[in-house]
């Protein structure tokens, strides 16, 4: 008799405990008129937390109806947690969406239609950002987004390697036979010494075709990857590496990344992201940015982040301020340039001529010189099946198992099967 | 609780074991029934639950990434368990002779089997370097000039093959010195005395006497060797150009990042019904080769 009463009284703990946890959580909610939204984010932890909860102090103090709940996952995470939220009815108020998700989450109608909240708000007006990086986030005549940040990929150069084998600096004109010209002179076997690095995989290869006036897709939506002129791009990528080898194969490289082996002094020019700038600051030699080569012309990379709002959230309103307060407010501006926390993408001459001045590398006009001539990836609804099945095809094609024609035929088939 | 009745103690029993069968139910054997049912549907998470039949078995069979990794698999199979089970018995039988530093030996063995399979990876990531690697470094010096391993499709396999033997054999070694403990003395002693050499002794004694270690390490051994994914993700992620794509791989990519659970679940039930019949098969098939004393 002694045990039952003593499990009769442990259940009893449990079920107040349980109770009271209830109870508090209605006390939080009702005392506080206060909105509370969730906003997700995977570029700020782990090293702009404190430059994100800045910006919501701002927000905050102006807007005292409202509290910001931040959640965080690294990049490798991020989509699973959210797909996982989405469907547990449990979806972030405002997340984070770079360009190549985004379709898949507006075709899904997964985001809350944003032109209706643009059209309520009189202090909106969509000339402040970059209509490029506007436009990049509206689908099917429809915006779903803000865009907050931009980056891009440019030609990383060393200097003293280009003065000691006596070849002139590159130049915004410049196409890839003057650089595979300029490696094949810095290129030297017995110091180790590699000419170019600019790899092989699915992000280069839709940029380097563009470069050749070739694209994945047509106008119409028609798959033309195994076209002439893409035959030929790939080509030329694929002799840097196994023709000339100006530039190392994987084996090669022995699994040093292509950042360590320019910070090494070992390597003439690389092809990266101005998202290097910090990590190359430390380098031991001179080094310079230069818009990327191209072929018949010219074509650029153009990486996009924006906050969108969630479909389900009965909180659009809050959510709309802070979407808007985050991505175009000057504060915001100023901050991502004074912690070079990505490139904001507003039109803003202020802030763009402090940028232009922050140093290492000199040559900064580059970066936006770069966006003359940016492109966008090609995306469509399965889009990692997309970018996995290409990328499988072009190591294929890497490692010699597949000519460059045979890898495009296959490429074709596969999204064939897939758009 | 003696006197009583057989029900009240059925009843105490089942309150006891309710919290952990609970845990079975909710977090087992739910998810376990619902990606069976799972394989008759496509969903991506974010919309609504689509009914599409027998559509996705129908695409395992046009589905050329899901061939090469149930090849990739089978190879890895084919060469990891015979392997690991002749060094797991080779090293049991010389821990179970007379050498000295025995217990030193035998945790060193022991010790890969303890350790993570992220560092274990990374350790042999850099042994077989083609450029800074001891591997390589070791066969230079018999004059041979040693392949990219985990660079080369052709050998990206046999380098995580050879990783995989290396950190098991520990384990096998355990479970085979356990069974060689059990071979009782007298009878080694009296064909010694019948005159059997070693050799002999070890072919129509010891191998006989150890099949139930033998038989238990292959059930298990390939089980888990289908479902071989922590080396392969930590090593190569299924390259270079896809050579060492494995089932789990697929089963992870398509969930999670192609998200598209229905196939997904798929494969994954494919993969239990490959475990589940050849684990039968073993067990039917024992009867010609085990022997219990």
């Amino acid at each position: 008799m002694r045990k039952v009463i003593i499990a009769l009284l442990l259940i009893a703990g449990v079920v107040m405990m349980a109770g009271a946890g209830g109870l508090k959580e209605n006390i939080v909610t009702t005392d506080l008129e206060k909105t509370e939204i969730t906003y997700f984010t995977f570029s700020a932890a782990p090293d702009h937390l404190d430059h994100l909860n800045e910006m919501i102090a701002i927000f905050e103090e102006e807007n005292k109806d409202i509290t910001i709940k931040v959640e965080t996952a690294g990049w490798d995470d991020y989509f699973n947690k959210l797909q996982v939220n989405i469907a547990g009815k449990l979806a972030p108020d405002v997340f984070e969406l770079n360009y190549e998700n985004f379709v898949t989450y507006a075709s899904k109608g997964a985001l809350y239609n944003m032109d209706t909240l643009a059209a309520d708000d009189s202090s909106f007006s969509a000339d402040i950002y970059y209509p490029r990086s506007y436009g990049s986030f509206s689908y099917k005549n429809t915006q779903y987004g803000l865009p907050e940040t931009f980056s891009t990929v440019v030609l990383f150069y060393n200097e003293d390697l280009f003065d000691q084998a006596g070849v002139g600096y590159p130049e915004e004109s410049w196409t890839w036979e003057d650089a595979i010209g300029a490696a094949k002179q810095i290129r030297d076997e017995d110091k180790d010494i590699w000419g170019l690095f600019s790899d092989i995989q699915f992000w280069e290869f839709y940029k380097k075709i563009a470069q050749n006036g070739g694209s994945v897709f047509d106008g119409a939506g028609n798959v033309v990857i195994d076209s002439p002129e893409n035959i030929e791009a790939l080509q030329n990528m694929l002799d840097i590496q196994n023709k000339y080898n100006i530039m190392p194969t994987d084996a090669q490289m022995g699994g040093v990344s292509d950042g360590d082996l320019f910070m090494s002094g070992k390597l003439g020019m690389l092809v990266s992201g101005i998202w290097m700038f910090g990590a190359f600051s430390e380098a031991d030699f001179d080094w310079n940015i230069e818009v990327e080569p191209g072929m018949s012309k010219k074509a650029t990379h153009f990486f996009a982040n924006a906050l969108v709002i969630s479909s389900s959230t009965d909180k659009a309103d809050a959510a709309w301020k802070w979407a808007k307060f985050f991505t175009s407010s000057n504060e915001s501006a100023k901050m991502r340039i004074r912690t070079g926390w990505e490139l904001p993408t507003i039109s803003d001459p202020d802030a763009v001529s402090a940028y232009l001045t922050a140093g290492n590398p000199e040559n900064r006009q580059a970066v936006f010189n770069s966006l003359k001539y940016s492109i966008v990836p090609p995306v469509i609804e399965r889009q990692n099946e997309l970018q996995d099945g290409i990328g499988l095809l072009l190591q294929k094609a890497e490692l010699g198992t597949l000519t460059a024609v045979e890898a495009l035929s296959q490429a074709a088939e596969l999204l064939e099967d897939l758009k | 609780m003696v006197g009583e009745s057989n029900i009240k103690k059925a009843l105490w029993v089942s309150f006891f074991i309710f919290p952990s069968f609970a845990g079975l139910i909710i977090f087992t054997i739910i998810p376990i029934l619902s990606s069976f049912s799972l394989t008759f549907f496509q969903w991506d998470l974010i919309t609504p639950l689509e009914f599409v039949g027998f559509a996705n078995f129908s695409r395992l069979f046009s589905d050329s990434l899901f061939r090469d990794a149930l090849g990739h698999t089978l190879s890895f199979i084919g060469g990891y368990i015979p392997l690991v089970m002749i060094s797991g018995l080779l090293t049991a039988v010389l821990m179970n002779s007379r050498i000295r530093a025995k217990g030193f030996f035998r945790t060193a063995f022991f010790i890969p089997v303890i350790s993570s399979w992220i560092a274990v990876a990374l350790l042999w990531t850099w042994m077989f370097n083609p450029k800074f690697g001891l591997v390589n470094y070791l066969l230079s010096l018999l004059k041979i000039n040693g392949p990219a391993w985990l660079y080369d499709p052709s050998w990206a396999m046999t380098a995580i093959i050879i990783t995989s033997v290396w950190k098991d054999t520990g384990f096998v070694m355990m479970l085979f010195l356990a069974g060689l403990q059990d071979i009782p003395l007298n009878l080694m002693e009296a064909s010694s005395i019948d005159g059997a050499a070693k050799i002999r002794q070890f072919f129509s004694l010891t191998l006989p006497l150890l099949s139930p270690t033998t038989f238990f390490v292959l059930v298990i051994s390939l089980i888990n060797s289908f479902q071989v994914f922590d080396q392969v993700w930590a090593m190569t992620e299924g390259g270079p150009a896809g050579s060492t794509s494995v089932l789990v791989e697929q089963i992870y990519k398509n969930a999670f990042r192609y998200n598209n659970m229905g196939y997904a679940s798929t494969i994954s039930l494919i993969l239990f019904l490959f475990i589940l019949l050849i684990t039968l098969f073993q067990i039917l098939g024992q009867k010609k080769w085990v022997y219990y004393e």
